[in-house]
């Protein structure tokens, strides 16, 4: 009902505009070029590429689980339909090896493929307009001289009339506002190279932003709590439901290397991200740090690091979750489970060595607004940060059923947080489990 | 009082709900299969089966287990009456010290419940949480590989003999 009336919506601003539509519908084609030889371009240009592409993260897209590395073909599940990442390799027939340099710039500033067609903006350039021609032809530099992939990408599966490419510019005519960023004069060096990674390149708005009926990203809520793939991606404004505010040293070691005290982990769709920005420049991430730092905004009173060692809290002393005393245990499954299978890791209890999961009562996972997170984790457990040789949480798929996880999650955000109870969360573990298994 | 049903049979324990299902396997129970590794599902030496599905026993409270079918080691087969797997980790000479071995067979069969025919990197990425200090990482490979080639075959031989009735 929602996707009819957008669409009729849509169809409308189209036939409102004809005649300058008609004419921004059909893009000419740039013609194509003799791919260029990987010795004509600067080794310095395609470094810096190289880290732009992965501050971007261009290989999480354009890669397929167990594929070549950009050629593309990865499934991205969207409210229209299934969108395919395309081959960003430089081979002639089925990538990219035949774009000229201008292409390269007009699809990332525009949205338009080589021969004149919009392209989806599943492929986020409302965010890449902001780039310097600079930055692009690096980018440009570090695509043309990958490993060339013979790899076609599988059709979109969309729904009539969304295949019409042409339709997209109606959507550009909404919400694209097309150029560079400009920096602000008022901002330091730092946060304006912030500034300039986030809104770009970085595209965090695309994931941690609301998006409207016709999928662009809501102007009135930016970063303020979006979803992908899946999963809940958290306010990162004065909207964030975290329970200890984060600073911007914090936001660092986080990004940095994927995890930080008394946060914890980056999981899901964040991991790809932390892994690729734990090989920039580390000036950079200090930039992206300090620019969501001020998105967040100062931490209030009640937001402060309160959590102290988990012996002080009040709880903690009552003995409610103490370990082998009988009594104190309540009969709750949600609190049973908690003692028998979280607290070995997640609290101190006296045993020998721990894995040292952070105390649930600094978990962002438990006071999101969204449930979803907190059953990926639970039912999934998490990898230890790329590289990294720490513990590892297992995953409790096979462990608990879907009542047992629901009794548990209801017991963690009762117990571990000051929010409204989450709704119907049973269904919710029944779906994270499905689409878990299915991807 | 909690009720639970161990390699087919139901057992009556009386122990707290949240204890591990670890201890209450080898303290309770006398199966001693399952090992203590790290008490912390890092290790997988504790690896039972809940309904055909492996778990991490040092990390499962009881309670949890209750009302589901457990499987331990003892429950595959015994000395004298191996089964397949447990044959061909012999046949293999999968196990030094043997500490991982329980909880590794345990994690090959819950794969082999629900795959005959698991390439070599599915092998791999099932078994992986499970750890081995002493090294014999290819023996127990080549042990699920063998075990899962004798279970095809064995399967395969009651349609032969129908075939020639």
């Amino acid at each position: 009902m929602r996707l009819r009336r957008a669409l009729f919506g849509l169809l409308g601003v189209a036939l409102a505009g004809t005649e300058g539509f008609v004419a921004f519908a059909r893009q000419p084609e740039i013609p194509a070029t003799p791919s260029p030889s990987k010795a004509s371009f600067d080794p310095a240009l395609i470094a810096k590429g190289a880290e732009l592409a992965m501050i971007g993260n261009c290989n999480v897209c354009h890669t397929k689980t167990d594929g070549m590395p950009y050629a593309g073909g990865r499934a991205l599940a969207t409210p229209f339909g299934t969108i395919h990442a395309t081959n960003i390799t430089p081979d002639p027939d089925t990538g990219i090896g035949r774009w000229s340099e201008a292409a390269f710039l007009r699809a990332m500033r525009e949205g338009v493929r080589r021969d004149g067609a919009h392209l989806y903006p599943a492929f986020p350039y409302d965010h890449f307009t902001k780039l310097s021609a600079a930055d692009v032809r690096a980018i440009y530099a570090f695509l043309m001289t990958r490993e060339p992939v013979r790899a076609e990408t599988p059709a979109n599966a969309l729904p009539f009339p969304l295949w019409l490419r042409p339709l997209i510019a109606g959507w550009k005519v909404l919400f694209l506002k097309q150029g560079e960023l400009i920096p602000d004069p008022v901002l330091t060096a730092e946060l304006n190279r912030g500034a300039y990674l986030v809104e770009g390149l970085g595209h965090c708005g695309g994931c941690h932003t609301r998006r409207n009926a016709l999928g662009a990203e809501r102007n009135d809520s930016y970063l303020g709590g979006g979803e992908t793939e899946g999963w809940h991606a958290p306010a990162l404004n004065g909207a964030s439901t975290a329970p200890v505010a984060w600073t911007a040293d914090q936001l660092f070691a986080y990004l940095r290397k994927g995890f930080v005290r008394p946060h914890g982990v980056a999981a899901g769709p964040m991991q790809p991200v932390v892994n690729n920005l734990a090989n920039v420049a580390e000036a950079d991430v200090k930039a992206i740090a300090a620019y969501i730092a001020r998105i967040v905004g100062p931490a209030t009173e009640g937001r402060k690091e309160k959590v102290g060692p988990p012996s002080t809290r009040p709880e903690a002393q009552s003995g409610s979750r103490a370990l082998g005393d009988r009594d104190a245990i309540t009969t709750a499954d949600g609190a049973v489970i908690y003692a028998g299978a979280c607290a070995p890791c997640h609290e101190a209890t006296g045993q020998r060595f721990s894995a040292h999961g952070i105390h649930l009562a600094s978990s962002k996972v438990v006071t999101m607004p969204d449930a979803r997170n907190l059953a990926h984790v639970i039912l999934e457990g998490m990898a230890a940060p790329e590289a990294s040789p720490a513990a590892t949480m297992p995953g409790f798929a096979d462990a608990l059923t879907d009542a047992q996880v629901a009794a548990l999650m209801t017991y963690l955000r009762s117990t571990f947080s000051e929010r409204p109870a989450w709704s119907d969360v049973e269904t919710t573990v029944r779906q994270v489990r499905r689409s878990a298994s299915g991807s | 009082m909690l009720t639970l049903n161990v390699n087919g049979r139901q057992h009556q324990v009386d122990v707290d709900a949240t204890t591990p299902l670890l201890y209450v396997l080898r303290d309770d129970l006398g199966l001693n299969g399952a090992k203590f590794g790290c008490g912390l599902g890092q290790c997988g030496a504790c690896t039972v089966l809940l309904d055909d599905r492996a778990v991490l026993s040092c990390i499962t409270p009881v309670k949890i287990a209750e009302g589901r079918r457990i499987t331990t080691l003892e429950g595959l087969g015994t000395i004298d009456n191996p089964g397949p797997l447990q044959r061909a980790f012999i046949d293999e000479q999968a196990a030094q010290c043997g500490f991982c071995i329980a909880g590794m067979i345990m994690r090959a069969q819950a794969l082999l419940n629900r795959n005959r025919a698991p390439s070599d990197k599915e092998i791999r990425q099932h078994m992986s949480p499970n750890l081995c200090r002493c090294g014999t990482h290819m023996r127990i490979l080549a042990a699920i590989r063998r075990a899962a080639a004798e279970m095809k075959s064995a399967a395969a031989e009651p349609s032969s003999r129908e075939a020639r009735q």
